[in-house]
């Protein structure tokens, strides 16, 4: 006996606990990675994040409603169809938004800042007037509500799975197209040495549109996936925005590894303390944690030689 | 007491119902208007914005920023309210003219629109607010200003200001009848109190643990997450580890869509009630971005629901959705809401008056025997006698009513014992 | 900067004067005392503003957390009231009777210690200045000595403010939780709910105001000023001629923190509460638009940028509720893409040729150049 629980319903939990603090982990690396490639290789920060990831959650919304009223025979296996729509309406909006406001701010990364929190504001006002200001519900198939039971008392979340999975594709994904493709290679080369790169050819503004566009549209997926465990409303994105940029910011700016790291690091922390505390101090203590680090190495766990 | 508080049973759509008004305003602004309209210098003797024909009234809401979600049902349902009114007759023979402010989810803003309300439109009533924060950033504006506020959702008690009408439940009538009948009906033993991290949650669930310990019952765990948090996991596991027979859950806003989606993923169902599930943070409204489907074989404690069978509440239904469309759903608070224009009525054509003070004077005792919850009487403490009710959710995002108390429970703001 | 006289060329005296005149004369002559009241609480977030222009417009820092110290001088004074608006005899139907309601309704039985000291007024005014310039120094320290800087240190400022929120949220016990401090009646015991109270509190804040600005002036115009803008152009320049870059920044913002933690209290007084809305992300975001909307180089601007963002997001939210976010959005946007110095730019570039060809006479030929924009 531990305590008041028997060693069996101990490890249980432990093995619970465990994977719950796994599927933090995934979604916060889900909500961090589309601001850390815009963050860590444009220098630019998008206050607007938490809002293209809603825009991914109600495009889902929209499917869900589609699919219910005129082929519901394809409900089962609308959500991929719905992740693939939230990502291209938020890589499109995130070129638009590139070519209408970003483009014209690279050499003002503070000025970014504001412009983009005037866009979510605009666009949490757009979500209101459309969609109204409750929140709607996104139905979900079945399958992928409800649980696996492993022995007696282990249950996985189907959900949760489903994150973990998503965001080991969407992880893999990224790496394969920032390292291994020639498309890849440009947009570092363009981080590393923008005017260099330009004069080898590339074309640095067509980069970087794109490299932003790849941003929203993983945040359009995330708003997408998070529609099976979170809120869809007009303001909903600012839930997320605090914990986004932390991750990022803890992780050292400019380093995707870093960012994993860093989202693993909060997480496990988190679950833990939550579960030997209250819920608010474990948020708090984590919280704390994280700035008292980054008092002591502001620069984050990973990064790049930051020199201004 | 012989004051009319009848529901207009004239079709109400938003087109024909303005219409409506109008027409039946002009009927009695020629008929009616003769033989009974006071004297404008004698039902407003302070001031306010009444005139011969009108009287001017604030609605107080936020339509935008995070409350807006919640708030919304309030607005329509005292636009609602007013329109009745104004179609049956309006108050004293005026008709009702709104003015609405936005909170914008935040609380100076509300105390700013409370006090250009009072000072600058001199507005004869106010129905508004809904968190307990804009209450209380409002309420020194309400008592310096001497303005009248009808508020409308359920919240913690410990309040009990004279320029104040509280149309929604304080806590212990919402707890005490819910936490006994879970234990009488359900045999329940052991609760787990779960609640997002402010006042009202806090509040209530220290009420709950005082009933539950007086039971000689048992509380097994507590907790509060930050407001919008959304992350469950840990918290289940150890409601898993516990094995409460009772969840007591008061999550609110988005935070609740996470925690009842998550619940569900995790394996614990809740029409097997074990453990079985009671809130009462989740209306009607809250059900609907949680998805019916995730809340079912929840139980909520609360006075209204949609689906409660009487009269008053098949017309009410029925108007509000031929105002606000046949989606829309009606929640606690929305109900509570629409109380409040008709109980100022009837305070003011007891009183005779507008003035405040007057309004003031008659309000304790006022009964409405139209309220859609069935009959709700103002106690001296200025917030209302009625019953409790235990709804069962279903699928489809109503609840069904298990059980109602047998007498109206009396506001008790400030309970003995559980300080 | 090259000059004319003290402080001020002769043009800015001018300003000086007109803003006077507008904010003691003018604008308490003209309107009532509900509006005036309103606009004292909008000249509050003007201190926020002054003390982000010289940390943003001249030190090239941007600090998205100027929330937290407006919010730290406003809890400092919000505590010092709700003390002596609880006497016992006032908060005897408590369990304890001579403590904040909000802590009674929490079961705390007795007054933390760190509440105590806020019995005494001089204690008080001290932390106000005090206790937000120490944290302030704590984040600027572990910051700025390690170089960091630019994007970096304005997400890390709006971590802290978003800490600082729960943490207030959390402990309710001792804080108020999102209520905040509410209910506060008296100062030394004269009552700042009525009228006239509210009158004089105008006049104080207004003169403080124009105190700060003449001081933030000061700053400017001092040697510190010019390295200050030697170092947002130029900082390795600055710190290859010997100079500790990083001490300037610790200062300045220090500086900034204790200026807008004025404008906190004042903010207290006149309108009566304190909660945690004040010190998160959304309403530092929103100081540093007031500063930008007024232009951000610009001490003048940054209170006519306050005043006028805020006029028109009350008269706006009374007309088009639904509407005012995507003006509020624009207006973030507009200032950014096309008005990048804001008012005081389009005064600069339109108005001020207009009134001098009108009007050379009274202008004079005292015209200042403007110092570069920050790249």
């Amino acid at each position: 006996m531990i305590g008041d629980y028997s060693y069996s319903e101990f490890f249980s939990i432990l093995a619970m606990q465990g994977f719950a603090g796994l599927i933090l982990f995934s979604v916060f690396v889900l909500m961090a990675l589309g601001l850390a490639i815009i963050f860590g290789q444009m220098g630019v920060i998008n206050m607007a994040h938490g809002e293209f990831m809603i825009l991914g959650a109600y495009v889902t919304y929209l499917c869900s409603v589609v699919v219910t009223d005129y082929v519901p025979f394809l409900f089962p296996v609308y959500f991929f169809v719905a992740m693939a729509l939230a990502f291209a309406a938020s890589f499109g909006l995130g070129v638009l938004v590139e070519w209408a406001l970003i483009r014209h701010l690279y050499r003002r990364p503070l000025d970014t800042l504001l412009a983009t929190w005037g866009l979510s504001l605009a666009l949490q006002q757009l979500y209101r007037s459309v969609f109204g200001a409750r929140e709607v519900g996104v139905t979900l198939p079945d399958w992928m509500m409800g649980s696996i039971s492993l022995g007696d008392a282990i249950e996985i979340p189907i959900n949760g799975l489903f994150v973990m999975g998503l965001t080991m594709i969407i992880a893999a994904a990224v790496y394969f197209i920032m390292f291994r493709s020639s498309w890849g290679k440009r947009v570092r080369a363009v981080v590393q040495n923008r005017v260099m790169a330009g004069a080898v050819g590339i074309n640095t503004k067509q980069v970087d549109r794109m490299t932003f566009g790849l941003g929203c549209g993983i945040a359009g997926i995330a708003g997408s996936a998070f529609t099976m465990i979170g809120s869809t409303g007009p303001t909903a994105g600012q839930l997320y925005i605090v914990d986004t940029f932390l991750v990022v910011v803890f992780g050292g700016a400019g380093s995707l590894i870093g960012t994993i790291a860093s989202a693993f690091t909060i997480s496990q922390a988190q679950s833990t303390l939550e579960f030997f505390l209250s819920g608010s101090m474990a948020k708090v203590l984590t919280l704390l944690t994280v700035v008292g680090i980054l008092m002591l190495r502001p620069q984050g766990l990973f990064s790049l030689n930051i020199r201004r | 007491m012989s004051f009319d508080t009848r529901l207009p049973s004239i079709p109400l759509s938003r087109r024909t119902l303005l219409a409506g008004a109008a027409s039946i305003a002009m009927l009695s602004a020629t008929g009616a208007a003769l033989a009974q309209t006071p004297a404008t210098a004698t039902v407003n003797t302070t001031g306010l914005a009444v005139s011969d024909t009108t009287v001017k009234i604030g609605i107080l809401h936020s339509v935008t920023g995070t409350m807006a979600i919640s708030e919304t049902g309030s607005v329509q349902a005292e636009k609602l309210a007013i329109e009745q009114i104004n179609a049956s007759g309006g108050i004293l023979g005026r008709k009702i003219e709104v003015i609405q402010e936005d909170g914008g989810s935040d609380w100076p803003t509300f105390a700013e629109k409370a006090k250009k309300l009072l000072v600058e439109d001199r507005v004869a009533a106010v129905f508004g607010c809904w968190t307990s924060a804009s209450r209380k950033a409002v309420l020194p504006v309400f008592e310096q200003y001497n303005g009248m506020l009808y508020y409308p959702t359920f919240y913690e008690g410990l309040e009990e200001s004279p320029n104040v009408i509280y149309t929604g439940q304080e806590a212990t009538q919402q707890i005490i009848a819910g936490i006994d009948w879970v234990v009488k009906e359900k045999g329940a033993k052991s609760f787990y109190l779960l609640g997002s991290d402010y006042i009202w949650p806090r509040t209530s669930n220290k009420i709950a643990r005082k009933h539950i310990e007086k039971l000689g019952l048992e509380v097994v765990g507590e907790e509060y997450y930050p407001l919008g948090h959304t992350q469950f996991n840990s918290v289940i596991n150890k409601i898993k580890l516990k094995k409460p027979d009772v969840i007591y859950a008061i999550v609110v806003g988005g935070s609740n869509v996470a925690f009842y989606k998550q619940l569900k993923a995790a394996g614990i169902d809740m029409t097997k009630e074990k453990p079985l599930l009671l809130t009462i943070s989740v209306t009607e409204d809250e059900v609907l971005g949680i998805g019916g489907e995730n809340m079912v074989g929840a139980y909520a404690a609360m006075k209204y629901f949609q689906s409660l069978k009487n009269d008053n509440n098949t017309a009410f239904v029925s108007a509000f959705k031929k105002m606000w469309g046949d989606k829309i759903v009606i929640g606690d608070v929305t109900q509570a809401a629409y109380l409040g224009p008709w109980l100022w009525k009837a305070a003011v054509e007891k009183a005779g008056s507008f003035d405040i003070d007057k309004v003031r004077k008659a309000s304790p005792g006022i009964e409405l025997t139209t309220a859609p919850e069935g009959y709700v009487k103002i106690h001296e403490n200025h917030h209302l006698w009625s019953k409790t009710r235990i709804g069962h959710a279903r699928a489809d995002g109503q609840y069904d009513v298990v059980y109602e108390t047998k007498d109206f429970m009396e506001p008790d703001p400030f309970p003995e014992g559980y300080q | 900067m090259p000059t004319v006289g003290f402080l001020f060329s002769k043009k800015e005296w001018l300003y000086l004067a007109i803003l006077a005149a507008l904010l003691l004369i003018v604008l308490p002559a003209s309107v009532d005392i509900f509006r005036l009241n309103l606009i004292g609480k909008y000249l509050t977030y003007a201190f926020v503003a002054l003390g982000l222009v010289l940390l943003w417009g001249n030190g090239g820092i941007l600090s998205l957390g100027q929330g937290i110290f407006f919010g730290l001088g406003g809890y400092c004074m919000a505590m010092f009231l709700k003390l002596e608006a609880s006497t016992p005899e006032a908060t005897k139907i408590q369990s304890t009777p001579g403590i904040p309601d909000f802590m009674d309704w929490n079961q705390v039985t007795a007054l933390p210690f760190w509440w105590q000291p806020f019995h005494s007024f001089t204690f008080t005014l001290l932390a106000i200045i005090l206790v937000p310039s120490v944290f302030a120094f704590i984040i600027g320290a572990a910051m700025f000595k390690r170089r960091v800087g630019g994007v970096y240190f304005a997400i890390i400022t709006q971590a802290v403010a978003a800490i600082l929120t729960i943490l207030i949220i959390g402990q309710q016990g001792y804080t108020g939780g999102v209520n905040g401090i509410t209910d506060l009646r008296t100062l030394l015991g004269w009552d700042i709910r009525t009228d006239s109270a509210k009158l004089i509190l105008y006049f104080i804040n207004a003169g403080l105001l124009i105190g700060v600005l003449l001081l933030a002036q000061a700053v400017r115009m001092s040697k510190f000023g010019r390295l200050l803008i030697a170092m947002r152009d130029r900082e390795d320049r600055v710190r290859f001629s010997g100079y500790d870059v990083s001490n300037f920044k610790i200062f300045i913002f220090c500086l900034a923190a204790a200026i807008s933690a004025i404008g906190g209290a004042m903010f207290t007084l006149q309108v009566g509460f304190m909660s945690p809305s004040f010190v998160g992300i959304v309403p530092s975001i929103e100081m540093v638009i007031f500063a930008a909307v007024g232009g951000r180089l610009s001490l003048f601007g940054a209170i006519y940028g306050a005043l006028l963002v805020n006029a028109a997001k009350t008269t706006f939210s009374e007309s088009f509720p639904e509407l005012w976010l995507f003006a509020m959005g624009g207006l973030f946007i507009a200032v950014v893409m096309a008005f990048p110095f804001g008012l005081a730019g389009v005064v600069k570039d339109y108005v001020e040729p207009f009134v001098a060809r009108r009007l050379p006479v009274l202008l004079g030929r005292g015209r200042a150049p403007q110092p570069q924009a920050a790249q």
